[in-house]
């Protein structure tokens, strides 16, 4: 064996030892982006199964005093979240009928005028709308509804900065299904005489329905979880409300109520596990209803 | 005919509906901050006082700008290697496999997770770890909401540039292949050079997304309003300072927080514009 085919196999040697090292190390660093998922649900269902009963979810939250006695006695603290639960779907909903029309409408609008400075500027301006942080929109909600409208922290505020976050993602998610179907279907339809109004209601809405329905289901289990805009407008209720004009408590605005008082911070675990199953289980329905349209 | 005008004017005002709402949201921050830059001037942005006792008030945004960037840029930092290796892993060495399926569906949820039970997780887990490990201030400050932030924004990162990475055309590593690169070398020398801009758009997005959030860097970062005084100092951020002063605030004081809020909108605004514009330049 001669001295340069040596120094190529030498080469070659480190070149696939590098290679290899490269392999495990992309491998290792990619199991510790994904441990915290699986610890964190580790931990909410170690914590927080013992508290989840038909009663957590039917029950208001105990006052402190009532959870330190059953500290003291060693017994699980008594009560449940549903003023939570009530709050957390009256202004879910609320914001969804605000935001579903008006987005999938200006979606159905981009994806009818494309190349349009009109369209253009709305898309960006969408694009914009969806960066904002939830907190300033917890500010407008405050500026827009709680000093003007209701005269007080309000549901109607809360799901107003909802809405306005749900709005950009339910614009985007409607252009992009629609362009997945073929424009013959449309032509189609407006060959035949079918009024704009007509084709738009049965032909394109239907066609795209499972992608649009993917679009809002995300767009809701994004805002589910939302604490810091739901602070700033319906700041919380120790009992379940259901006026739109008075404040209103939310899961997770509970988890943040619990995790300020000592004497609850055991129901911390218990909350944050239904919200977090409210919360995958709605992303994951979304992405099988995505995956069967496909 | 008629009722395709209709159709189409209930199009066109549904946009104005969303131009309206931004073009308000402006309006409206801009008109709420107007008292405070009247008493402080533009030296509010630079200014580093947070004084809200009566009558001798003082307001000023720096140790929350500074606050903010800094733990920002090391949540970027931290996910960079996470989350330039996991979008390897899904659109490089295990691409289409039933593995990468389910790594991914696990990083999405990372995404889905609500930022209060991330802080929930860094204040009961995370923090009691570091305290272990001689972190002075009880667990709190800049270095915990960091990693807490990094752990956040990952999915953002990985989905866009495991999406480009797919994107390289297969010719191009074939070529590479076929000259005698090992994998790590057609990483390095094709499909990283050819998927830079999608990966960099990724990471400014994400950067992005690092600086608005709130609930669970209001947990972990110690709240003090000033200028960090080292990466294991405490802090506040522009979000978490609104978050914690809201309740209490009125007058001047909330002006100053709705000016800390006009901040911050630009400040996101600008960076999400920049990554769009990489991506579109892309298309």
């Amino acid at each position: 064996m001669d001295a340069t085919s040596k120094i190529l196999r030498d080469n070659l040697g480190r070149r696939t030892f590098k290679d290899r090292y490269f392999r495990g190390l992309v491998v290792f660093l990619s199991l510790i982006t994904i441990s915290p998922i699986v610890l964190i649900i580790y931990k909410l269902v170690e914590k927080g199964i013992r508290q989840i009963s038909f009663d957590f979810i039917i029950q208001t939250p105990p006052d402190t005093f009532e959870a330190m006695t059953a500290l003291a006695n060693g017994e699980l603290i008594p009560g449940g979240i549903a003023n939570g639960i009530t709050g957390t779907l009256m202004m879910v909903v609320l914001a969804s009928v605000l935001a579903i029309p008006v987005g999938v409408i200006t979606g159905i609008y981009l994806y009818e005028n494309p190349g349009k400075p009109m369209a253009n500027l709305t898309r960006n301006i969408s694009d914009i709308l969806q960066g904002v942080p939830s907190i300033v929109l917890g500010l407008i909600a405050y500026i827009w509804v709680v000093k003007p409208i209701t005269n007080g922290f309000s549901a109607l505020a809360g799901s107003v900065s909802l809405a306005i976050m749900m709005l950009p993602m339910i614009v985007r998610s409607t252009e992009e299904t629609l362009k997945m179907i073929p424009q013959t279907i449309k032509e189609a339809a407006l060959a035949l005489g079918v009024p704009y109004y007509k084709v738009i209601l049965k032909v394109l809405i239907p066609t795209g329905f499972s992608g649009l329905l993917t679009g809002i289901l995300l767009g809701i289990s994004r805002v589910l979880g939302e604490t810091a805009p739901l602070m700033l407008t319906a700041l919380g209720s120790t009992m379940i409300n259901l006026d739109i004009t008075k404040p209103t408590s939310a899961v997770p605005l509970l988890i943040w109520e619990f995790y300020n008082d000592p004497n609850m911070v055991d129901l911390i675990w218990s909350s944050s596990l239904f919200l977090m199953a409210m919360v995958l289980t709605l992303n994951l329905l979304s992405k099988r209803i995505a995956a069967r349209t496909k | 005919m008629n009722s395709d005008k209709i159709a189409k004017a209930v199009l066109f005002l549904a946009s104005v509906i969303i131009l309206l709402i931004a073009g308000g949201m402006i309006y409206s921050l801009v008109e709420g901050s107007i008292p405070a830059f009247k008493n402080f001037g533009l030296s509010f942005i630079w200014s580093n006082n947070w004084n809200p006792t009566r009558n001798q008030e003082s307001y000023g945004a720096l140790p929350f700008i500074a606050g903010t960037i800094i733990t920002s840029v090391a949540a970027l930092l931290i996910s960079l290697p996470l989350s330039f290796s996991t979008s390897l892993f899904l659109g490089e060495y295990y691409r289409g496999t039933r593995l990468a399926k389910v790594l991914g569906t696990m990083v999405d949820l990372l995404a889905g997770i609500p930022s209060i039970v991330y802080g929930l997780w860094g204040f009961y887990v995370l923090r009691p770890l570091l305290i272990d490990l001689g972190l002075p201030n009880q667990g709190f400050g800049i270095f915990p909401a960091s990693i807490i932030l990094a752990i956040m924004i990952i999915p953002y990162a990985t989905s866009l540039s495991t999406e480009i990475i797919t994107m390289v055309p297969g010719e191009l590593k074939e070529a590479a292949y076929s000259l005698g690169a090992t994998r790590m070398e057609v990483i390095f020398s094709v499909i990283v050079p050819s998927a830079r801009s999608g990966i960099v758009a990724g990471y400014i997005l994400s950067f992005g997304r690092a600086l608005g959030e709130t609930m669970a860097v209001t947990m972990l970062i110690g709240n003090a309003n000033r200028i960090p005084e080292s990466f294991f100092g405490t802090g506040n951020t522009m979000a978490s300072v609104i978050a914690n002063q809201f309740g209490e605030a009125d007058g001047l004081k909330l002006s100053a927080l709705i000016a800390i809020g006009l901040l911050l909108f630009l400040i996101t605004g600008i960076i999400n514009s920049a990554g769009k514009l990489i991506i579109k330049r892309m298309e």
